[in-house]
């Protein structure tokens, strides 16, 4: 602060609480109206597709040879026997009470099932997305500084590459490396008692987290690269630098911020795509997380299960995209005033 | 591609070489798909060689587990590529731009309803989009991939040709178009559609790298074209199990694959350029 020594070059300093609160208590509520409005609309799809599928959903509880009276019997279990509106009413509303029924093959409630899942997913995508941000962030803004550079330049064709290839090759690639010759990690499975022995998690995850890591930081560098060259081609950085501050002070004073409001919502995004991409990536390291629990459920026709697993990963995605959204409002005062201003 | 050799800036250059590195690879993938179609190293289905061989002069690139040519089935899955990535881009676009215009086009209400609509399905992943229609469709096939990459396609393409579009036609000659008697689909024909086109193509040729990754990972998830078609990723799905013993057949049909993608991006890149002669100095 120290440097600030005019009150010109102090940024804009953020109003009073009261004045600010109605806008943004405005602009979640318009949000969240949204976010249960996408719910629904995920519903209606759901409830569609699984009607699309050949078969009743009774014929599960069948066996060969039943009679018209098991039938009956087992349509009025499942509720297959209802009109549709009825039946779309009680799914959606089973849908809230985060009921997903239970699985066709196992028996055990799809909930149960997808929670023990997600003890798998979220850390590999969530340790995944972090890795990716700490490779990518100071890469993307050392390769807009330093466009002339030859590594500056580098990082760019190598980004290109990465955006390219597709992630089950990279895990492949990896497995190869250090698993085939190195013999430094698990070529892939996790431990049967999962996180009571958290070492050993770690250590099965280590090189799906690497690889899911790799990918993403190859498209994130992208992102934060365009972002930063746009902060330094930025009127106000200038200002910033003929008002007095020094080159890094004025980008950490103004840079960081105004940079962070694009990447932000390009996080939300990515880390929405991490979280369903690790299907294919769990495959490639046999890890027993959702996306696995998906392949499995898809190949046995086990409709709940399939339905259960498509239901909650479209519920992150639009959690994670709510919540990007409202960061970006607390980074930027701007789009808080917009949000009550013009509807659009 | 000449009218960009007589500017002098350096950028540009840059630019030109994308596109001729790129026209190459694209090239020489066409060019190994069509010759698949009359002749091969060997017949894909004759299993004459050893299990798992190494590289060799007579099989380039080794054997598979039942003693197949690898370079064959690799060749074979060029034209895989292509048929899926040409595919679902011409589903994608003739679905994403009929609808993105007609949004444009559309009253206030309707049309924010489209947007809203438009910004759910492409937060949803193509891959995800694509396994839900797969297991949807009775049996996995080529066609169930591609429709499905074609409509995942189709969302991202009817958002940007409506944004392209509301930007035209907000535009002073359209004005002065239906002032001398042109009608809407003329002002579509005559207007909109030439001066969307640069921006839109680069687009295609984008989604046509993705669309090549995506049924590579369908494939590798096993939910792909059954086995008498080759697929890269079905190929290094199979490598993956033998990857102890014979490490190149878990190479050589991702560099494949990442040659095809790559040169698709350098051309979205040079076509970028050549649509757009005001952009392109710095990216």
């Amino acid at each position: 602060m120290f440097l600030c020594k005019s009150q010109h070059y102090r940024p804009r300093a953020s109003r009073p609480s009261d004045e600010r609160n109605p806008a943004i208590l405005a602009y979640i509520l318009r949000r969240f109206a949204i976010l249960i409005l996408s719910l629904l609309i995920a519903a209606v799809v759901l409830f569609v597709l699984l009607r699309l599928l050949p078969g009743d959903p009774a014929n599960a509880l069948l066996s060969v040879g039943a009679d018209q009276q098991q039938i009956e019997a087992a349509r009025e279990q499942v509720g297959s026997n209802l009109p549709l509106w009825e039946q779309f009413l009680r799914f959606v509303g089973s849908l809230a009470r985060f009921d997903l029924g239970t699985s066709f093959v196992s028996g055990k409630p799809v909930v149960e099932e997808i929670a023990t899942r997600l003890t798998v997913t979220v850390p590999l995508a969530l340790l995944g997305f972090a890795l990716a941000v700490a490779i990518a962030v100071p890469l993307g803004i050392l390769s807009a500084v330093k466009a002339n550079r030859w590594y500056g330049a580098a990082i760019s064709t190598i980004s290109q590459l990465g955006i390219a290839i597709p992630v089950f090759w990279v895990g492949i690639l990896l497995v190869t490396v250090f698993a085939v010759n190195l013999r430094l990690f698990p070529s892939g499975g996790y431990p049967r008692r999962g996180w009571q022995n958290e070492g050993q998690v770690l250590y099965a995850l280590a090189l799906p987290v690497l690889t899911i890591g790799l990918v993403m930081a190859a498209s994130l560098i992208r992102y934060i690269r365009s972002a930063t060259q746009d902060v330094l081609g930025s009127d106000y950085l200038r200002t910033a630098r003929a008002l007095g501050a020094s080159y890094s002070q004025a980008l950490i004073r103004h840079g960081i911020r105004n940079g962070a409001v694009p990447i932000v919502s390009i996080l939300g995004i990515e880390l929405a795509t991490t979280l369903l991409g690790a299907v294919v990536v769990e495959r490639v390291f046999a890890l027993p997380g959702l996306g696995s629990m998906l392949l499995l459920a898809i190949e046995q026709r086990d409709y709940p299960n399939v339905q259960g697993v498509l239901f909650i990963s479209t519920l992150l995605v639009l959690l994670i995209g709510f919540a990007a959204d409202l960061l970006q409002r607390v980074i930027d005062p701007r789009l808080r005033e917009r949000a009550t201003g013009a509807a659009a | 591609m000449t009218a960009l050799d007589l500017s002098a800036d350096r950028p540009s250059r840059r630019h030109s070489l994308a596109l001729s590195i790129g026209l190459a690879l694209v090239g020489l993938n066409v060019a190994v798909a069509i010759l698949t179609l009359f002749w091969t190293p060997y017949d894909p289905l004759n299993a004459s060689g050893g299990r798992l061989e190494a590289p060799s002069l007579l099989h380039w690139v080794g054997t598979d587990r039942l003693g197949r040519d690898y370079l064959t089935q690799i060749m074979i899955g060029a034209r895989t590529a292509l048929i899926v990535g040409t595919g679902a881009v011409a589903i994608g676009a003739s679905i994403g731009v009929t609808l993105g215009i007609l949004a444009a086009f559309a009253t206030r209400l309707l049309d924010d309803v489209m947007a809203a609509t438009l910004d759910i399905l492409i937060a949803f992943p193509t891959l995800l989009l694509a396994m839900l229609v797969v297991a949807a469709s009775d049996s996995a096939s080529l066609w169930s991939a591609i429709l499905a990459l074609g409509l995942a396609i189709s969302a991202i393409v009817a958002r940007l040709t409506r944004i392209l579009a509301k930007r035209v036609l907000r535009q002073d000659y359209i004005i002065a178009s239906r002032t001398s008697g042109t009608s809407w689909p003329g002002v579509v024909v005559r207007h909109v559609l030439p001066n969307i086109w640069p921006t839109l193509s680069v687009n295609f040729a984008l989604q046509f790298g993705l669309a090549v990754i995506a049924e590579a990972s369908l494939s590798y998830l096993g939910l792909g074209a059954p086995p008498p078609n080759a697929s890269w990723g079905r190929l290094l799905q199979e490598a993956q199990g033998t990857v102890y013993t014979a490490p190149v057949g878990a190479i050589a049909p991702g560099i494949a694959l990442v040659a095809l993608v790559i040169g698709m991006n350098l051309l979205a890149d040079g076509l970028r350029d050549v649509g757009d002669p005001t952009r392109g100095r710095s990216r």
